[in-house]
């Protein structure tokens, strides 16, 4: 019997349907709720985000314009692929959270559960909130949702896989395009599941995941004028600053709440409302 | 064949390229420094062959330079001051010409300090509204010519076309050779070609296209180069932008290499535009990065390296802001095409 030669895994970025080292070629230690050694991780730039917002900005077109049951089965493929490979995530969950494997694989079928959740409001999104409005004319007039756009995420510090899926999947559901960066500290679960992008059929750049250290990339993102949207909830410190600089370029922010009651409130967070005349008759 | 009249027989004159003597002084002084197609396939001969490993190796190895802070800010005033802006579609009118030469004079209307651009470039029907609008500016009119993007016509239609485009206002003619005399080994035609409309050019300056996509090798990028260069060219382009392979840095280097060779025999310094693919401030920096390490810092300037692009100058006027204010801007912020 021979000693095997150990393969380590060093967590990649993904951008653009791709799995890119950091443009800057910096690499970070990530250690496991013990305390341990647990796997590298690729430290994204700030060029590295700025590359995710082009692939982002190029891939919403084409993500918005698919049919919202085509959304949805591409969703729901994810958490198919999140299915089979659901030991793997839960081996990262536990040894990044320090949990039991009872608790972890609970963690995780909770996540597949959500996606698949996000994944049925693609189609009703519309119907929920959006209307036919009244109006005194011989005119149909609708209000319908529209994705803000590109929407950048900062997931969870805490919550690595469960707060990930919630953060990115919701502006996904309703046709946004997102970059997101993972807990600085617990990345590794949120990087296995973004793996799987790959093979769940989305349009190269619609989902991009970077991991890397909040304060390196926060103002960047704020600043970008062609970032729409902003999901503060993995920033601790220095939200405040960072959404006054988002107000600079108009974007939506979401800054979650202690004790949120609303379960669509992310859904409703990054839409915009168009409405549309339509005459009635012939 | 029919050539252009001679001064001087230059028998060895290929010699004369690798050992530079008063044969290159006559070089120089010749308008006309060719006698036959024998004289000019030696005289290019003469030059050897290109090291195709060795040229992509080094634009490689140039093309991971980087450029940072002041240089950077530099370098991107200098690639939107070197741009020929361009539009050459079926589809072109008027009122797009106008807005692109508002643009070439101001391309960044929220910064007056942005440079303008060196050109604009359209087809010849449309030079003359190019010309109304740019008027005395510094911006000059380019105009495609000489049945641009095929070169698929009789000299006469050429001529008439370099005529009608030069009397329309144009201050350059960009000319495509004719790669099919070129492909199959008439290279004296090629060369006759570009002395008469050189000639019908009169004041306005020439930049010869030599669509190096089509010329497959490197051997024939440099032999069409010196073609270019002696019968007359102020400036030697790659590509239309209209076939599948467009400027590469490989392409550039070499080009740029037989500039400076006939800079160096004849002390005349000419011109260089990369044309076709180059969308990106990141692509257009490792050109500049070529220029000055192969022919030198001398071509650093709009009268001897150009851009021919549309998309890159918003690109370059991205990252200036960028520059400027250290965020990036939507790129609907900027006006389109």
């Amino acid at each position: 019997m021979s000693d095997r030669l150990e393969i380590r895994k060093t967590f990649k970025l993904v951008i653009n349907g791709a799995f890119p080292r950091s443009e800057s070629g910096r690499s970070y230690e990530v250690q496991s709720a013990q305390g341990g050694f647990w796997a590298n991780a690729a430290q994204a730039s700030r060029k590295d985000l700025r590359d995710a917002v082009v692939a982002a900005r190029a891939a919403q077109g084409k993500w918005w314009s698919a049919t919202a049951y085509n959304r949805g089965q591409i969703l729901y493929r994810w958490a198919e692929m999140a299915e089979e490979r659901r030991d793997e995530l839960a081996e990262h969950v536990r040894a990044s959270e320090g949990v039991s494997r009872d608790a972890a694989q609970a963690t995780v079928s909770a996540a597949i559960d959500r996606i698949v959740w996000y994944a049925g409001w693609t189609d009703k999104i519309t119907q929920v909130l959006g209307g036919a409005n009244p109006v005194a004319g011989p005119f149909f007039n609708f209000s319908l949702p529209t994705p803000s756009g590109v929407v950048v995420v900062f997931a969870p510090q805490d919550d690595s896989l469960l707060g990930f899926v919630e953060c990115v999947l919701a502006p996904l559901a309703v046709g946004n395009t997102v970059v997101a960066v993972t807990s600085t500290t617990r990345p590794t679960p949120a990087m296995v599941l973004a793996e799987m992008t790959e093979t769940s059929d989305f349009p190269a750049g619609v989902v991009n995941v970077l991991s890397g250290f909040v304060d390196e990339l926060a103002p960047h993102a704020a600043t970008h004028g062609d970032v729409d949207g902003l999901d503060l909830s993995g920033v601790d410190e220095g939200a405040d600053e960072l959404a006054r600089l988002a107000a600079g370029t108009i974007k939506r922010v979401y800054r979650p709440r202690p004790l949120e009651g609303d379960p669509l409130r992310r859904l409703r967070s990054f839409v915009e409302t168009s409405t549309v005349w339509h005459t009635i008759g012939q | 064949m029919v050539h252009a009249a001679l001064v001087d027989s230059l028998n060895t004159v290929s010699s004369s390229l690798l050992r530079p003597t008063s044969e290159s002084e006559r070089l120089a002084s010749s308008s006309a420094r060719v006698a036959s197609e024998a004289e000019l396939r030696s005289l290019i001969r003469g030059l050897g062959g290109v090291d195709a490993v060795g040229v992509e190796a080094r634009s490689a190895k140039l093309a991971t330079r980087s450029l940072k802070k002041a240089s950077k800010v530099a370098a991107i005033d200098l690639a939107i001051s070197m741009v020929d802006l361009t539009t050459l579609e079926g589809a072109d009118t008027p009122g797009r010409v106008r807005s692109l030469c508002t643009k070439a004079m101001y391309p960044d209307a929220s910064d007056p300090t942005t440079p303008s651009v060196a050109a604009v470039c359209v087809y010849p029907d449309l030079v003359a509204h190019a010309r109304f609008v740019l008027g005395s500016s510094p911006v000059a009119v380019a105009s495609v010519a000489t049945a641009f993007p095929s070169g698929r016509a009789s000299l006469q239609v050429k001529l008439l076309d370099v005529a009608e485009a030069v009397a329309a206002g144009a201050d350059e003619i960009d000319m495509v050779i004719d790669r099919g005399a070129f492909l199959s080994g008439r290279w004296g035609q090629v060369f006759d070609e570009i002395v008469a409309v050189k000639a019908a050019c009169g004041s306005a300056h020439l930049k010869v296209i030599l669509e190096t996509g089509e010329l497959v090798t490197y051997d024939n990028i440099r032999a069409a180069s010196w073609i270019a260069m002696l019968a007359g060219a102020d400036f030697i382009k790659t590509s239309t932008g209209k076939v599948t392979v467009n400027a590469t840095l490989p392409t550039a280097l070499v080009m740029l290499e037989a500039v400076r060779d006939f800079s160096e025999l004849t002390a005349q310094r000419v011109g260089v535009k990369v044309a076709g693919g180059i969308r990106s401030t990141k692509d257009a920096l490792k050109y500049l990065v070529v220029v000055n390490e192969t022919a030198g810092s001398a071509w650093l300037h709009p009268d001897a390296f150009r851009f021919g692009a549309s998309s890159l100058l918003n690109d370059l006027l991205m990252q200036r802001r960028k520059q400027r204010t250290g965020a990036y801007i939507r790129p609907d912020e900027l006006s389109g095409d």
